[in-house]
C-alpha cells in the first residue's frame, strides 16, 4: 500500500530530480573540494553553483549562506553566535512556540544565567506584538523568532519585528525551516540577520541544512575546525547532499506560486470536509496568517495516537499534539501556549501536505477519518457533560 | 513510533468488551480527559458465587490505554472477586505480551479501575475518595499510589515512577519529592540487614564461595564471553582460574578485583582472591 503522506512539516520526500542530481555525487565524483587535485577541486565549483541556488530561494547573495547539517544546527549556531560576539549582552528573546531546536537552546542559556524572555501567542497561536515590545531593551543580545509555526502553521509578522530591530540595532535570527519553499521570502527586503533552513523540508534529503548570515554581521562559527564554509563551519562538505539542496531550492522556487496554490486548495477542501463530518471539531491557529499545507484540527473526546494509529492501518499519515505520541507526557507546548484546552489537544491531529499529494488521496482521507473518530468516541467514557468536570493541570511555563 | 506487540495492536483495532452495562452491580473509573487517558470500568456480578459475570470498558487515551483496558476486561471474566482482586498491573502487561516502558501507567490504570470498582462494590472507602497526600499536581498522584506502585514493580528510579504512574512527567516540579519517597521506601527495605560478622564454619564458607561464584559472578562474565573456574580455597585465599575470554582480557586484573569485592561483600571481609 502506498502511504498517502500528510506528514510534510516532518519530513518530506526526496524529489526525484533531487535525487538524480546528487547521485553522481555519490558515485564517482567523490572528492574533496578541498583538494588541490582536479578530480576534488572540480567539485568545489558544484558547491558553488549549489550555495547560489540556495541563496536564490531567499533572494541573498551566495556569500550569505552557509551549509550545515541541519536545522537545529543553523538555530543553534545562530544563537550561541549572538552569544559568543555580544559577551556583555545578557538577555534572550524568543517565543513559547518554537521549535525545540530553539526552546531548549533559550533554556540552556537560561541555566548558563541568561534572562530568557519567552513572548506569548493569544488564542490562535498569533506573536504577541505587545509583550515583545515590551520586552525589549538595551541588554538584548539576540532575538529568535520563528518564520512559521511547525504544528500549526502559524505565519508570524517577521516583517514588523525585523523592521523594529533594525531600527534599534538588535540582532535578529528567524527559524524559517517550515516556510523556505513554501511561501516566497526575500531577505533583500526583510531585514534578518539571521535564517535557518533545512533541507529534508523542502524535498531535499535529511542532514543538510543552511543559515543564511547577511553581510556584515558579527559571526562565531559553532562547529570549529577546518576553513570549510570560510572559516564559518569546519568539517568537510556533504558534497551530494548540498547538491541536492542547491537543486531541491531550485524546483522549489521556481514553482513557488502554483504549488501554493495546488496545495491550499487541497487543504481547505480536507479541513472543510473533516469539519463538516466530524461533529466536534475545531481548527487550531490562525487561518488567515497560516502555510499553505497546514492544518491543525482537535477532534474533542478521543486521543491523538489513538487516531493516528487507526488511520494508520489505510496507509494514511499524519501526526499529533497529544502526550501519548512524545516521548513525554505532557502534551504539545505549541497548542498549551494557545491555550486550547487539554481536552482539544489530546485529540489534535496535523495534516501537512506537498505537491506530491492528489485529489485522490484527500478524497480518500476525507472518507477514512470521520468512521474512524466516530469509533472511537463510541469506545470513550466522555461527552459533553463530562467536560465541565475537568481540571486543567498547571502550566508548566 | 512506540513498539506495541501484535496483541496490543489487535486489542486496540478490535477490541473486545467495549460498552456500558446496564444497571451495573460495580463501577470503576479512573484517570480524567486532562491527563489524557481514562477508564469506566463497568461489572456485573453474581451476588450468589461472587463472580464476575461480565465485564465492559469505557476508555479515552492512546492504543495501549485502550488495549490494557480490553486485556483487564477478558482477564477478570469469570473469576472470583477475591481472585480478580489479586491481579497485578503486570498481569495485564504480561496479558498483552509486554508494554514501551513509558507505557507501564496504562495497565496501572486497568488495576485501578478494578480496585475501585470492588471497593465501591464492597462498600468499602475507596483509597481516592480518602484525603491522600497529592505529589504531582499535573497528573494528581498521591503518595500512596507511587509507595504501592514501586513497591509492587520493584521501582527504584524517577524515570520508572513517570512511566508506571506518569508523577514527575509533566512540569518535573515534583521530582525531589518522588526521589525522597524512593529513598525513604527502599531505606526501609535495605536497612534491616546489620549483618553481624557471623562465624561461618569452613564448610559453609566453602559453599558460600561456591554459590556466590555460580549465581552472582559466573553468568555476567559468560555474558560477555568469559568464564571462570574455582581452583583451591585455603582460609580465607580464593584460588581461581580465568577462562575463556577472560584469560586474554586486559582487564583481566579488575574482573579478579571485582570478585574479591563481591565476595567480602557476600561471604566474608577477610576474603583474597588470587588468580592462577
Amino acid at each position: 500500500m502506498k502511504p498517502i503522506y500528510l506528514d510534510n512539516n516532518a519530513t518530506s520526500s526526496v524529489a526525484p530530480e533531487v535525487r538524480d542530481a546528487m547521485l553522481p555525487f555519490l558515485g564517482e565524483f567523490y572528492g574533496n573540494p578541498s583538494s588541490m587535485h582536479l578530480f576534488g577541486g572540480q567539485l568545489h565549483r558544484q558547491v558553488e553553483d549549489a550555495r547560489a541556488q540556495v541563496a536564490a530561494i531567499i533572494g541573498a547573495d551566495p556569500s550569505e549562506i552557509i551549509f550545515t547539517s541541519c536545522g537545529s544546527e543553523s538555530d543553534n549556531t545562530a544563537l550561541m553566535s549572538a552569544v559568543e560576539t555580544f559577551p556583555a549582552k545578557k538577555h534572550v528573546i524568543t517565543t513559547r512556540v518554537e521549535h525545540p531546536a530553539v526552546l531548549n537552546f533559550a533554556k540552556h542559556l537560561g541555566r548558563k544565567g541568561y534572562r530568557i524572555s519567552y513572548i506569548p501567542v493569544d488564542s490562535q497561536g498569533r506573536f504577541d506584538m505587545d509583550a515583545f515590545m515590551k520586552s525589549l531593551d538595551d541588554n538584548v543580545a539576540i532575538v529568535s523568532v520563528m518564520h512559521a509555526n511547525n504544528e500549526t502553521g502559524v505565519v508570524f509578522p517577521i516583517a514588523e519585528i525585523a523592521a523594529i530591530l533594525k531600527e534599534r540595532g538588535i540582532l535578529f535570527h528567524t527559524d524559517a525551516v517550515q516556510t523556505v519553499g513554501k511561501i516566497p521570502i526575500n531577505v533583500k527586503e526583510l531585514p534578518v540577520d539571521m535564517l535557518s533552513l533545512s533541507g529534508h523540508k523542502l524535498h531535499a534529503p535529511k542532514g543538510i541544512g543552511a543559515l543564511y548570515v547577511r553581510k556584515g554581521t558579527r559571526f562565531y562559527p559553532y562547529l570549529i575546525g577546518g576553513h570549510q564554509e570560510h572559516g564559518r563551519r569546519a568539517g568537510t562538505e556533504n558534497v551530494p547532499s548540498i547538491i541536492a539542496l542547491g537543486k531541491a531550492c531550485e524546483i522549489a522556487g521556481k514553482n513557488i506560486s502554483t504549488e501554493i496554490q495546488y496545495v491550499s486548495r487541497l487543504r481547505d477542501k480536507l479541513e472543510k470536509a473533516l469539519l463538516e463530518k466530524c461533529p466536534d471539531a475545531r481548527i487550531n491557529g490562525d487561518t488567515i496568517n497560516r502555510l499553505p499545507n497546514t492544518t491543525n484540527i482537535s477532534f474533542e473526546y478521543v486521543e491523538g495516537e489513538a487516531i493516528l494509529l487507526r488511520i494508520d492501518k489505510h496507509g494514511i499519515c499524519a501526526s499529533s499534539g497529544s502526550a501519548c505520541t512524545s516521548g513525554a507526557l505532557e502534551p504539545s507546548h505549541v497548542l498549551r501556549a494557545m491555550g486550547v484546552p487539554f481536552t482539544a489537544i489530546h485529540g489534535s491531529v496535523r495534516f501537512s501536505l506537498s505537491r506530491y499529494n492528489t485529489e485522490a488521496e484527500i478524497d480518500k482521507v476525507i472518507e477514512i477519518v470521520p468512521p474512524i473518530i466516530r469509533e472511537l468516541r463510541e469506545l470513550s467514557p466522555f461527552g459533553r457533560d463530562k467536560l465541565q468536570a475537568c481540571r486543567a493541570p498547571r502550566s508548566t511555563e | 513510533m512506540w513498539e506495541y506487540t501484535d496483541k496490543v495492536k489487535d486489542l486496540f483495532l478490535n477490541p473486545k468488551n467495549v460498552g456500558e452495562i446496564e444497571n451495573p452491580d460495580a463501577v470503576g473509573e479512573v484517570g480524567s480527559i486532562t491527563c489524557g487517558d481514562a477508564l469506566k470500568l463497568m461489572l456485573k456480578i453474581d451476588r450468589e458465587t461472587g463472580k464476575i459475570q461480565d465485564a465492559k470498558f469505557q476508555t479515552f487515551g492512546c492504543a495501549s490505554a485502550i488495549a490494557s483496558s480490553s486485556a483487564l476486561t477478558e482477564l477478570i471474566k469469570g473469576k472470583t472477586l477475591d481472585e480478580a482482586r489479586k491481579i497485578t498491573n503486570q498481569e495485564i502487561a504480561d496479558y498483552l505480551g509486554g508494554l514501551p516502558d513509558e507505557k507501564m501507567h496504562c495497565s496501572v490504570m486497568g488495576q485501578e479501575a478494578l480496585e475501585a470498582a470492588i471497593a465501591r462494590y464492597k462498600g468499602e472507602q475507596v483509597v481516592a475518595e480518602t484525603h491522600e497526600k497529592i505529589v504531582c499536581k499535573c497528573f494528581n498522584v498521591s503518595e500512596e499510589k507511587i509507595r504501592r506502585v514501586a513497591m509492587e514493580n520493584h521501582l527504584t528510579t524517577v524515570e520508572e515512577i513517570t512511566n508506571f504512574t506518569k508523577a514527575g512527567g509533566g512540569c518535573g516540579g515534583c521530582v525531589p519529592d518522588i526521589e525522597a519517597i524512593l529513598k525513604d521506601l527502599w531505606a526501609v527495605k535495605e536497612v534491616p540487614k546489620p549483618k553481624e560478622p557471623k562465624k561461618l564454619t569452613n564448610l559453609q564458607k566453602i559453599a558460600l564461595i561456591q554459590d556466590v561464584l555460580e549465581r552472582e559472578i559466573r553468568p555476567k562474565l559468560q555474558a560477555d564471553g568469559g568464564d571462570l573456574e574455582l581452583l583451591d580455597i585455603e582460609g580465607s585465599k580464593v584460588v581461581i582460574g580465568l577462562r575463556a575470554m577472560c584469560v586474554s582480557c586486559p582487564m583481566g586484573g579488575v574482573t579478579v578485583q571485582g570478585i574479591e569485592a563481591k565476595l567480602k561483600e557476600l561471604v566474608s571481609e577477610d576474603i583474597v582472591v588470587e588468580s592462577r
